[in-house]
């Protein structure tokens, strides 16, 4: 399955358009359909997988498991759907920023909770 | 390929129509506006961030609560608006290519099909809402506890297997409506906002826009479009699949 994913990488280039947009720095990326169409096919596999797993019972895990599948299925909406894997440093930078800022809002929002009557109970 | 790279020569020479006068170059005019799409995504996330906190606090405050609740959501609609998103998403992308490859009458279809997709998830959420009207389930004076005191009287509560939950633990589950009908209602008119604009770039497109190597619109508004449907990729099993399991 991620055979085709790679085709997208770096070092393999078959099409032309993707080939002229490797040499020139600034030019404008064209992802082909193929990579769409894994990574659509991959996204609906991890829903049958997350709806799948959320009737197996594992504890503390089931929680985990069904964010850890939704944090893949995310990434893959951004690196290709959203292209960001073929973007330029700054919108990296910027989506970097985003899920920092947005995982501070979590932790210390939680880290504050969880503490705030620390030994009282 | 000797498409593509003329364009990028003719940018540097002669100006296209469409390159603002502030920018040095159509590259740099694209990266601009890419720039700033995602810097809007961003308080997109920290928007939703807020709501998924709270969740978050909620759901470990009043577990049984939560189970019990989210156990009155259908997951056969969660799952198949999940796959209606998704393909949504796909359909988009696409549009992009197409757009981005000059591809008029294929653009046209791509954003059709995510028109057509994304009124389909509505249709799907108003079942799903006109549901939740008739058993009370929405927050407010006219909220009942009848399916979290009296399990074995809601067939929903009764297939999951749920035990009746004290007084003061039912009452919370009008807070994880709350944020039920908070997140997804603020996902719906995403939706709804989206398909607005959908229908406004199919107009345009059968026009002959967004095919003429001006793609960064439809690039765009693929990236919010996109940014929905992570935000149901994380609603959908935070929402549906809480406990599935045990009772």
């Amino acid at each position: 399955m991620s055979e085709p994913i790679k085709h997208g990488d770096e070092h393999e280039t078959h099409d032309g358009v993707e080939h002229a947009a490797k040499h020139g720095e600034h030019e404008h990326h064209v992802t082909p359909p193929i990579v769409y169409i894994v990574i659509f096919g991959c996204l609906l596999v991890l829903t049958a997988a997350t709806v799948g797993a959320s009737y197996i019972e594992m504890g503390v895990f089931n929680p985990i498991i069904a964010i850890a599948i939704g944090v893949v299925k995310a990434t893959l909406v951004v690196l290709f759907f959203m292209g960001v894997k073929y973007s330029t440093r700054l919108t990296k930078l910027t989506v970097g920023a985003g899920l920092f800022t947005f995982l501070v809002l979590i932790g210390m929002t939680l880290s504050d909770y969880i503490s705030r009557a620390w030994g009282r109970w | 390929m000797s498409d593509s790279t003329a364009i990028a020569h003719e940018a540097h020479h002669e100006h296209p129509p469409y390159q603002r006068h502030h920018f040095e170059t159509v590259e740099q005019q694209a990266d601009a506006t890419n720039f700033a799409m995602w810097l809007f995504l961003l308080t997109e996330i920290m928007f939703f961030g807020g709501l998924f906190t709270a969740y978050l606090i909620y759901r470990n405050w009043y577990y049984p609560a939560f189970v019990a609740a989210s156990h009155q959501l259908d997951i056969r609609w969660g799952t198949a608006n999940t796959a209606v998103l998704i393909s949504s998403s796909f359909t988009m992308a696409m549009g992009v290519w197409c757009s981005e490859t000059r591809r008029k009458s294929g653009l046209v279809l791509c954003l059709v099909l995510t028109f057509l997709l994304g009124l389909v998830f509505l249709g799907i959420k108003t079942i799903e809402y006109s549901e939740k009207i008739e058993k009370h389930h929405v927050p407010g004076f006219h909220y009942s506890l009848n399916s979290f005191l009296n399990p074995d009287s809601d067939e929903a509560a009764k297939a999951a297997g749920d035990k009746p939950l004290p007084l003061d633990m039912a009452r919370h589950t009008e807070l994880y409506f709350f944020l039920y009908f908070a997140m997804t209602g603020m996902h719906a008119l995403h939706m709804i906002i989206g398909i607005a604009i959908l229908g406004y770039m199919i107009f345009r497109a059968r026009a002959g826009a967004y095919t003429t190597g001006h793609v960064t619109f439809v690039e765009n508004f693929g990236l919010y479009w996109h940014f929905v449907d992570i935000v149901w990729i994380f609603l959908f099993p935070l929402l549906y699949l809480i406990s599935r399991h045990a009772n």
